[in-house]
C-alpha cells in the first residue's frame, strides 16, 4: 500500500484489521473501513473503470457516492459503487462495461469514433428501416451500458421500519449538527441522519487541518452523540421527500420510513467539475475528493499536483495536499488573487506558484494524468496561444458547488440563482421545511453554525404553530464560492460535461442547435443528467451552458427536478418484507391437519382442495404426479357432493346484519331485486350493480324479522359491500344499523343428497320440505350452538349453509365430518366448488363478468325489475342498456373424449380473423364426462353460432359447441325435491 | 404516504381511506344525456370541493371540504345538509 499516509487524526480506517479482496483478477488489500476505491488507490490502482459510451479510462471523481465510473461487479451484485462501498474480505470484483479487461478494453477504440457519434445518434441512426432495429439494439446494448444483472441472485428481504419524529435533520455536518442540537435543546424529538458511516461532514475533510474547527468539531460531536433527544442514524441516506414530510432513509439493512413534523435540510453542496479537454482522466478529481481520500482513508491521491480553483476552498485543498506531503506544482486561479482570503495568503507564503486569471486548457495523459496545459482565462474562454505546461499526476478541481437541493425541489420549494454567490439558493421554503448551511449559502464555520441554529428555531416555532418570518439570507456569505463559467472550449473536444453518459460540451451545443434548447428537452435528447449520478455533477454546468447558448439567465433557463428517489435504492429495500395480513378461518387448523392445499383469496387463505392425508405426505415428490393428484382430488370432491355429501368452509363470505326501520328501503336501493317483499324466514338472490349498470357483487339477502336482514357478499367484495351499505345510509339519511359479522361468524356449506339426513340428527330445526323449503332461512341450534341455516343452491344439490359464531365452528365442522363418514362425506375446496357451480351455469362475479359486464349480458334480466321497482342503484343505466346488449354469456362444451390442447380461461374466440369473445370459465365436468365452460361472446354470434373457434396457447384453433345452461340438472330438481336418501 | 387531516378523527395515513370523490346526487327524471353526464363526467376543477371519504378501520364515511389546489382539508360537512331522497325513475316506454 505504497500510497498510504501516516495515520490521520480523523481517519475512518482501522489499521489493526487488514482486508483482502480481488479486483480484475489481482489481489488487493486494504483496512477495515476502507472503501473499495480508497483501498485500490492506496495500492496504486488509479484506473477504476471504463466510461459508458467511449470506454475511456476513468478513476476517482468525488469519493462522495457520485463516482459512477467506478462501478464494480461481483458474482452476486452489480453496479457496486467503489467510492462508498466498504471493502469486505474475499470480495471478487470486476469492472463494469468492459470488453476484455479493464486495463486493455477492446472497446476503447469507440472513443476514436466519437466524432461520428453525435448527440442523438442512436435516436436517429437505427430507426429506419424499422426491421433492423432489434439487430442494432442488441449491439448497442452490449457496447454501452453498465453492469450485468445476475438473474440467479440470492434473494434477500430487508425489513422496513417506520419512524416518527418532531424534527428530521438531514446531514450531520456543522450546520446539521448545530440545528439538531438547537432543536433537541428546545425539547424536540430529533432524528439526525447522514449518508456517511460517521458524522462530521465537511468539518472533517475540508476543515480537518483548520485549528479553529477542532474545538467546535469535538464539542458538536460529543453533544450530538450524548443528547437524549437526538436519535442518530449514520450510514443512511434520505432518498426523497414525499408529501407530509415522509422521508425514506435508506441504510444497508433496509429503509426507515420517517414521518417528521419538520424537516431541516442540511444536505450541503456537491462539488462541481470544471469542463476542459480530458477532464475525465484518472488523476483529475474534485478537490473535496482528494480531501476525503486523505482525511478519511489516509490515501495519497497523487505525488505532484496542480490545483485549479475558482474559490477559497481550492487554496484550502492545496494546503491540505502540502500537509500530506504532496508536491503542489501550481495553483491555477480562474480569477484574481485579491478576491481570495487567508488560505490563499498561506499558499503564497509557501512559495507555491499561483497563476491568476488562468484555466486548464487541457489535461494530458493516455491512461492517467501526466500533465496539464494552462492558458490565460478571461472569464469566458481560454486562449490556446498563451500556455504553460506542468507535469503532474494529480489535478484538483475546486471551481464551485451545486446545492444538494433535490428534496427541496421535490417539496415544492422555490430556488433561484444568486448572481453574487453564483449558486442556486433557496428563496421560499414550503411549510415545515428548512434549509441551512452551505445548501443555503452559509460557508464559513461561524455562518454554518449560526444558520443551523436559525433553521432549528424556525422549525421549533412552526412546530408550535407559530408564524415565522423566515429570513434565509441572515447568515449567507458575501463571497462567491462558485465560478459562473468553469467551462473551456477546445477544438478537439473530449471536454466532458457529463461523465455518466460521456457527453461533451459540443453535444449540448448541438442539442440546442437541433432545437432542444429547453432544459427538460435538452436533458432528454442529450441524456445529460440521466445517468446513475442523475446529474449530480452535470446539471449545474448543463444549465450554465444552455443559459449561455440561449442568452437567458440561469433562472429563466430553470432546472430539472430530480424525482424521488433521487439516489439508486436497491429493489430489495423497496420490497421490504411481506407485510400483507392473512386472514384464517376458524377451521384453518383442521384444514392443515387434513391435507389441504391452500390458496389466497383476497386476504384470506382458503382450501383449494384436499389430498387424503397419507397421499398429501407423499405428494412432496412433486412433478407430474402431483398435477394428477390435484386433478384427481378435485374430481373426487365434486363426485362426493353429487353422489353423497361434501362440506366446504365458506367463512370468508361477507356477512352483514342490517337492522332498523329503514333496512328494507336500504336493501332496495343497493340491490337490483326487490328485498322489501322478502317474507320473514326466506332469502333472495342479491345482485348489485354500480351507477353505470356493471355487475359488482352478488350474494343473498335473508329476512330475519320485519326490520332485520342478513346479507352475504362474495369473499372479495365483503368490505366493499359493507362500505356501499354505509354510504347509502349516509346519503339517504336512513335509520339503519349495520353489523359487519364477516370475521366473527363462521360459515360452511353442507351439500349433497345426504345433507338433510345428516343434519336432521344434529339440529333442532325442522328440516322437512314443508317447514324449510329451498331458499328458506331458519334459526336453531346445532351441536348446542345457535346457528342460522340457509338452504342455498350454488353447487346445485340439496344443501345448507350453516352460519354460526366462530367460537363453535370447529366443533360443528368436526361433528359433521365425523357423523357424515357413513355417507361418504368429503371436505371440498374452492376448485371443486367452481366446477360444481359451473355445471349449474352459475356465474362468479369477477370471473365470468368483467369491469363492463351488465346483467343482461350475463343472462340475468330476471334479476332486473325495471318495471316494478321505482329505484335502485344503476337503474337508469340498465333501462338504457337493456336494448343495447352487445354480447352475451353462453355455455359451451367440448366433444366427449376431446384430446387436443384444452382452451383456458381468457382464450379468445376468433370469428373471421377478429376477436369475437373470450372464455371466462372452463373445466372438466365429472358429472357430464366432458369439458364445459362459459364464454362471453359478441352478438349476434352468441345467439346464432352452432360452432365457435378458440385460439389456444399453441396457436391452434379449437372448436367449441355452444349449448344451453345449466349443464347439469337443468330444472333444479336436485336442490328442491326430496331426492335425498341416496346414502 | 400522505396524511389526511380529518376534522373528526385527526391525522390519519391516507391509505386508511377510500376516496369516492365529489358529492353527487343522482338526477331525478333524467334524460339519457343528463344521466350519462352524471355517471361518467366529473368537473375535476380545482377549488374547495365537498368529497366523500371512507375510513376503513372505523367503517365510517366522512364528507370533507377539501381545497384540491392546496390539498388542505378545510371543513367537515354534516351529512344531513346533503341528503337526498332516492329518485323515482320511470322507465321510458
Amino acid at each position: 500500500m505504497k500510497y498510504r499516509l501516516d495515520p490521520q487524526p480523523l481517519e475512518w480506517i482501522d489499521r489493526r484489521e487488514s482486508v483482502s479482496f480481488r479486483f480484475e483478477g489481482q489481489s488487493f488489500s486494504g483496512f477495515r473501513g476502507d472503501s473499495l476505491s480508497s483501498a485500490l488507490l492506496a495500492s496504486g490502482q488509479k484506473l477504476l473503470g471504463r466510461s459508458f459510451k467511449y470506454h475511456r479510462p476513468r478513476g476517482v471523481l468525488s469519493m462522495a457516492n457520485h463516482d459512477v465510473n467506478a462501478l464494480f461487479q461481483s458474482d452476486e451484485a452489480t453496479n457496486i459503487r467503489g467510492d462508498v462501498t466498504p471493502v469486505s474480505e474475499g470480495l471478487d470484483l470486476r469492472a463494469c462495461n468492459v470488453n476484455g479487461s479493464l486495463a486493455n478494453d477492446k472497446d476503447s477504440y469507440i472513443g476514436l469514433l466519437s466524432r461520428f457519434l453525435p448527440v442523438g445518434f442512436y435516436y436517429k441512426a437505427f430507426h429506419k428501416p424499422k426491421k433492423y432495429f432489434p439487430f442494432w439494439e442488441k449491439i448497442i446494448r452490449e457496447k454501452a451500458g453498465l453492469g450485468e444483472i445476475n438473474t440467479d441472485w440470492t434473494a434477500t428481504r430487508q425489513p422496513k421500519q417506520y419512524g416518527f419524529c418532531d424534527v428530521l435533520v438531514i446531514g450531520a455536518g456543522a450546520s446539521g449538527m448545530s440545528a439538531a442540537l438547537t432543536a433537541a435543546d428546545a425539547g424536540a424529538d430529533v432524528v439526525l441522519v447522514d449518508e456517511n458511516p460517521h458524522i462530521g461532514g465537511s468539518l472533517d475533510y475540508q476543515l480537518a487541518n483548520v485549528e479553529e474547527a477542532a474545538g467546535v468539531r469535538a464539542d458538536l460531536k460529543t453533544r450530538v452523540r450524548s443528547h437524549a433527544n437526538i436519535r442518530l442514524l449514520e450510514g443512511h441516506y434520505a432518498a426523497g421527500w414525499y408529501t407530509d414530510h415522509y422521508v425514506p432513509l435508506v441504510g444497508a439493512d433496509g429503509i426507515v420510513k420517517m414521518r417528521a413534523e419538520q424537516v431541516i435540510m442540511a444536505t450541503g453542496v456537491m462539488e462541481q467539475p470544471s469542463v476542459f479537454r480530458n477532464n475525465d482522466l484518472p488523476g483529475v478529481m474534485l478537490a473535496s475528493a482528494a480531501q476525503r481520500l486523505i482525511t478519511r482513508y489516509a490515501v495519497k491521491p497523487g505525488q505532484r499536483a496542480v490545483v485549479l480553483t475558482g474559490n477559497d476552498e481550492g487554496y484550502r485543498a492545496a494546503l491540505d495536499l502540502l500537509e500530506a506531503g504532496i508536491e503542489v506544482a501550481a495553483v491555477v486561479d480562474l480569477e484574481w488573487l485579491d478576491k481570495r482570503g487567508p488560505w490563499a495568503e498561506q499558499v503564497k507564503a509557501k512559495n507555491i506558484p499561483i497563476l491568476e486569471q488562468s484555466a486548464i486548457y487541457e489535461a494530458k495523459g493516455k491512461d492517467a494524468l501526466t500533465g496539464v496545459v494552462v492558458g490565460e482565462f478571461d472569464g469566458r474562454g481560454c486562449d490556446s496561444g498563451l500556455t504553460r505546461k506542468f507535469a503532474c499526476d494529480l489535478l484538483l478541481m475546486s471551481v464551485g458547488w451545486a446545492p444538494a437541493s433535490q428534496m427541496l425541489y421535490q417539496s415544492g420549494c422555490k430556488l433561484g440563482y444568486d448572481k453574487k454567490a453564483h449558486q442556486i439558493l433557496p428563496r421560499a421554503l414550503s411549510n415545515g421545511l428548512h434549509a441551512c448551511g452551505r445548501l443555503n449559502g452559509a460557508f464559513t464555520l461561524e455562518q454554518r453554525l449560526a444558520d443551523g441554529e436559525r433553521a432549528a428555531k424556525d422549525a421549533m416555532a412552526q412546530l408550535k404553530g407559530e408564524a415565522i418570518n423566515m429570513d434565509l439570507t441572515l447568515h449567507r456569505d458575501s463571497a462567491a464560492h462558485s465560478h459562473d463559467w468553469p467551462i473551456i472550449r477546445h477544438p478537439k473536444g473530449k471536454n466532458f460535461l457529463d461523465i455518466d453518459e460521456d457527453l461533451q460540451l459540443k453535444d449540448l451545443i448541438n442539442a440546442a442547435k437541433e432545437g432542444f434548447d429547453n432544459i427538460e428537452l435538452m436533458k432528454r435528447f442529450s441524456t445529460n443528467g440521466m445517468g446513475p449520478s442523475q446529474g449530480k455533477h452535470s446539471n449545474m454546468n448543463g444549465i450554465r451552458v444552455l443559459a449561455e447558448i440561449t442568452g437567458k439567465s440561469i433562472d429563466e433557463t430553470g432546472s430539472t427536478t430530480a424525482r424521488p428517489m433521487f439516489h439508486p435504492v436497491p429493489v430489495s429495500a423497496m420490497a421490504g418484507r411481506r407485510f400483507r395480513p392473512e386472514r384464517l378461518t376458524p377451521m384453518h387448523q383442521w384444514h392443515l391437519d387434513n391435507g389441504v392445499q391452500l390458496m389466497e383469496a383476497g386476504q384470506w387463505m382458503r382450501p383449494e382442495y384436499y389430498l387424503p392425508v397419507s397421499e398429501a405426505g407423499a405428494s412432496d415428490a412433486a412433478g407430474a404426479g402431483q398435477i394428477d393428484q390435484r386433478q384427481q382430488a378435485i374430481l373426487q370432491e365434486v363426485q362426493a357432493v353429487r353422489s353423497g355429501l361434501g362440506l366446504i368452509d365458506v367463512s370468508t363470505l361477507g356477512k352483514i346484519e342490517v337492522m332498523g326501520p329503514d333496512a328494507a328501503r336500504l336493501l332496495d336501493v343497493v340491490y337490483t331485486m326487490k328485498m322489501s317483499t322478502i317474507k320473514i324466514g326466506m332469502t333472495r338472490y342479491a345482485l348489485a350493480v354500480d351507477d353505470s349498470g356493471v355487475i359488482i357483487d352478488d350474494g343473498i339477502v335473508g329476512r330475519i324479522a320485519e326490520d332485520r336482514f342478513y346479507v352475504t357478499a362474495t369473499t372479495s367484495h365483503a368490505a366493499a359491500a359493507f362500505r356501499t351499505l354505509s354510504l347509502k345510509i349516509q346519503e339517504l339519511g336512513l335509520n339503519v344499523r349495520l353489523a359487519n359479522l364477516t370475521g366473527s361468524m363462521a360459515a360452511m356449506n353442507l351439500a349433497g343428497p345426504a345433507s338433510r339426513k345428516l343434519l336432521s340428527g344434529l339440529t333442532d330445526v325442522d328440516l322437512s320440505e314443508a317447514n324449510f323449503p329451498y331458499l328458506g332461512m331458519r334459526e336453531g341450534t346445532l351441536c348446542g350452538y345457535p346457528v342460522r341455516l340457509i338452504r342455498v343452491g350454488f353447487v346445485g344439490e340439496l344443501g345448507y349453509e350453516i352460519h354460526l359464531s366462530a367460537a363453535g365452528a370447529m366443533e360443528v365442522w368436526e361433528t359433521l365430518m365425523r357423523e357424515g363418514q357413513s355417507a361418504g362425506i368429503r371436505p371440498f375446496g374452492v376448485e371443486a366448488q367452481r366446477i360444481l357451480r359451473l355445471e349449474k351455469g352459475h356465474i362468479i362475479v369477477g370471473q365470468d363478468t368483467d369491469g363492463l359486464t351488465n346483467p343482461f349480458e350475463a343472462n340475468m334480466s330476471w334479476a332486473v325489475p325495471l318495471k316494478s321497482k321505482p329505484w335502485f342503484t344503476g337503474k337508469p343505466s340498465l333501462a338504457l342498456l337493456k336494448a343495447r346488449c352487445q354480447r352475451k354469456l353462453i355455455g359451451f362444451r367440448l366433444p366427449q373424449g376431446f384430446t387436443g390442447e384444452l382452451p383456458k380461461e381468457c382464450h379468445l374466440i376468433i370469428e373471421n380473423g377478429e376477436i369475437a369473445g373470450r372464455i371466462t370459465s372452463i373445466a372438466y365436468s365429472p358429472s357430464l364426462g366432458r369439458t364445459i365452460g362459459l364464454a362471453m361472446v359478441d352478438l349476434p354470434l352468441a345467439d346464432e353460432a352452432t360452432e365457435l373457434k378458440v385460439r389456444v396457447d399453441g396457436g391452434a384453433m379449437v372448436s367449441i359447441e355452444p349449448c344451453p345452461t345449466p349443464f347439469y340438472d337443468a330444472d333444479g330438481a336436485r336442490q328442491t325435491a326430496d331426492l335425498t336418501e341416496v346414502a | 404516504m400522505k396524511l389526511l387531516d380529518c376534522p373528526d378523527i385527526g391525522k390519519r395515513p391516507i391509505s386508511e381511506f377510500d376516496y369516492l370523490g365529489e358529492i353527487r346526487i343522482p338526477p331525478s327524471d333524467a334524460d339519457e344525456a343528463t344521466w350519462a353526464d352524471y355517471v361518467f363526467n366529473r368537473d375535476n376543477a380545482p377549488g374547495v370541493l365537498r368529497e366523500r371519504w371512507y375510513h376503513r378501520p372505523t367503517g365510517r364515511w366522512f364528507i370533507l371540504e377539501r381545497n384540491t389546489l392546496t390539498d388542505e382539508v378545510v371543513g367537515l360537512v354534516d351529512p344531513a345538509d346533503v341528503r337526498y331522497k332516492e329518485p323515482n325513475y320511470e322507465v321510458p316506454a
